[in-house]
């Protein structure tokens, strides 16, 4: 089923949640909402459920205008941050919840089957007597997908969905995940607040900021190509420096980058820590080393440049350390943004 | 031996456990020991007496009618306290507690002052051919006024506490608002609805101040057991009056004894396994 959301608008009190969002996404498509909090994503997958009403704008699924559609009539599969398993059934009585309330009748013996499937799809036999507090939150995250997997949904709704678990967890989690979207193939769209998460299982990335949407594209888009400097920072780790832009170059200190297309003025350097090299001599910014942060895979260097700015890039774990060492930046894939 | 966080617990203990035995036990003992100096045919003499047992049958019903106008009106009391705001909330909050907090007696004749024939309630309601004071209902009503604080202060913190995601989760999978409520909320609630329950219906048994106002008190028809008990100790009967005492006593012990095991048994989904 392929969901359109028109120029959809949602103001809480005198707090405007979502401003103007417009987005489609494909049928069998698998979406990440990604932004900060407050940045409205919730809110969205919320009004794509029927859980919120958009004050503007529309909501259709397929050529139907599913705005003001109710949530039970609505054929979401919604899967909520901290579970909201039903505490007093035991883990085959949640799955079946939906298949017992629904309008379609079904006798016992089909919704015991089906259940008993779910439970296979997501790896949780024989534990369908169990109660939700006598289960770990891995575990209990998968009842609530078989759940809402339950009720055959045209769309599969994830509000954090890993948010409450281990990082380890959280990762196994994920690629199980998108093995049973490749294998069920339905219209799913998850919220998160964790790039990697979103970069690891999406087939694309929607970027928010203050409700509205920054940048869309694939997980290679949006790392390779940030449209603007909140896309850089909030992907990942980035350095950032003032310069001047001038006839198309900008200028730090005596190193000039390529700026092309930009209006003259300040503007914003941006760049990876991973995309410096140090060097002892030569080409580059002049900067000073303060102090190293040892990491599992690499040595995160601290330095600050001659006017005082920080800035910090990755070496490998061998890089030899001596404080206040004299030496130059060499900077790799500079990204240059005018100054909003 | 473990360090603890309080000091002085041997002492503390020593001191609960002597206070609980000459508070709680030491009385009840006592009452057990005279009701048993009668012997075995008086005291079932006394205790199955035509009087006595219409003085059950009338405690009993009214408890169990006052009970289950709580169970609702409490219901929707504590639900409306938990999910709505508006103005006046605080306020009718703490009114609850009021029941609590007034001597029974002066409920017992603000009530009938209410509803006698000639009363705010009572004239209209006399007009209508409902008589309220000096029967039964009256004896209802002024139960069901003594024991509303349970069922609310019971159910109220249980209802804040559910997650709202549980109703939405319900609305998602294409369930009802009768059908979440009846299979994802109730349940839920059941424990602290028995809880309170089994605390209201043992407080309207044992109520005594505000009923004698308003129940007419007419054996037979509108005596209630703990009257009974008063009238025998009146008349200098002290072990008829801990013999039909003591009946009330194992009617509570019983009762408290049920709702525990139905308890358990509503709760058995939060044992961790």
């Amino acid at each position: 089923m392929k969901i359109r959301l028109e120029d959809v608008t949602k103001t809480f009190q005198t707090f405007r949640a979502v401003h103007g969002v417009s987005l489609e996404i494909d049928s069998g498509e698998l979406v990440a909402l990604l932004g900060p909090s407050g940045s409205g994503k919730t809110t969205i997958l919320r009004m794509v459920a029927g859980l919120e009403y958009p004050d503007g704008g529309a909501i259709y699924f397929g050529a139907e205008n599913a705005t003001h559609i109710e949530v039970r009539d609505r054929g979401v599969g919604f899967v909520f941050q901290h579970y909201a398993l039903f505490p007093h059934m035991t883990v085959a009585e949640n799955i079946a919840f939906g298949m017992k309330v629904s309008k379609r009748k079904r006798s016992q013996a089909d919704v015991n089957e089906r259940v008993g499937d779910l439970l296979r799809l997501v790896q949780l036999e024989g534990l369908g007597d169990r109660f939700p507090a006598q289960i770990s939150g891995g575990q209990r995250q998968r009842v609530a997908l078989a759940r809402a997997l339950a009720v055959d949904p045209k769309v599969l709704l994830l509000d954090e969905p890993f948010g409450a678990l281990d990082a380890n967890v959280r990762r196994d989690l994920r690629r199980w995940l998108r093995k049973i979207h490749d294998e069920l193939g339905i219209t799913t769209l998850f919220v998160t607040h964790d790039q990697a998460e979103a970069l690891d299982l999406a087939d694309r990335v929607v970027i928010l900021d203050k409700g509205k949407i920054v940048q869309s594209g694939t997980p290679e888009q949006v790392c390779r190509a940030p449209e603007n400097a909140f896309v850089m920072n909030f992907l990942g780790d980035a350095n950032r420096l003032k310069v001047d832009v001038k006839s198309g170059k900008a200028s730090f200190q005596d190193t000039s980058f390529d700026a092309h297309g930009l209006p003259d003025g300040p503007a914003e350097l941006f760049f990876r820590p991973a995309d410096v090299a140090w060097r002892e001599d030569g080409h580059g910014i002049p900067a000073t080393i303060i102090r190293v942060i040892d990491r599992p895979d690499s040595r995160r260097v601290l330095a600050l440049t001659r006017n005082g700015q920080a800035v910090e890039f990755d070496t490998a774990p061998e890089f030899p350390f001596k404080a206040e060492t004299e030496g130059f930046l060499d900077i790799r894939r500079p990204r240059i943004y005018a100054l909003p | 031996m473990a360090r603890r966080i309080l000091p002085g617990l041997p002492l503390t203990l020593g001191i609960t456990l002597v206070y609980a035995a000459i508070i709680i036990a030491l009385p009840l003992g006592a009452l057990v020991f005279k009701a048993a100096s009668l012997g075995p045919e008086d005291y079932w003499r006394i205790v199955s007496s035509e009087r006595a047992v219409a003085s059950y049958r009338v405690t009993i019903l009214c408890a169990a009618a006052a009970t289950l106008f709580n169970l609702v009106f409490g219901m929707a009391l504590a639900w409306v306290l938990v999910r709505y705001r508006f103005p006046g909330r605080r306020i009718v909050d703490a009114l609850v507690d009021l029941p609590f907090a007034l001597p029974t007696a002066v409920a017992g004749i603000a009530l009938t002052t209410l509803f006698a024939s000639n009363g705010w309630f009572g004239g209209p309601l006399s007009a209508i051919g409902i008589k309220v004071a000096y029967t039964p209902l009256g004896i209802i009503i002024a139960m069901a006024f003594t024991s509303l604080p349970f069922i609310v202060r019971t159910v109220q913190p249980v209802l804040e506490e559910l997650d709202p995601a549980l109703e939405e989760a319900g609305q998602t999978l294409g369930a009802t608002d009768l059908e979440i409520f009846s299979r994802v909320l109730l349940p839920q609630l059941v424990p602290a609805l028995l809880a309170g329950l089994s605390l209201s219906f043992a407080r309207s048994l044992g109520e005594f101040g505000a009923i004698i106002f308003i129940a007419g008190n007419q054996p037979f028809e509108t005596e209630i057991t703990a009257l009974l008990a008063f009238i025998r100790l009146e008349e200098y009967d002290y072990p008829a009056s801990a013999a039909i005492a003591s009946v009330m006593l194992i009617a509570a012990f019983m009762m408290l004894a049920v709702t525990n095991l139905l308890q358990a048994r509503a709760l058995r989904y939060t044992e961790k396994g």
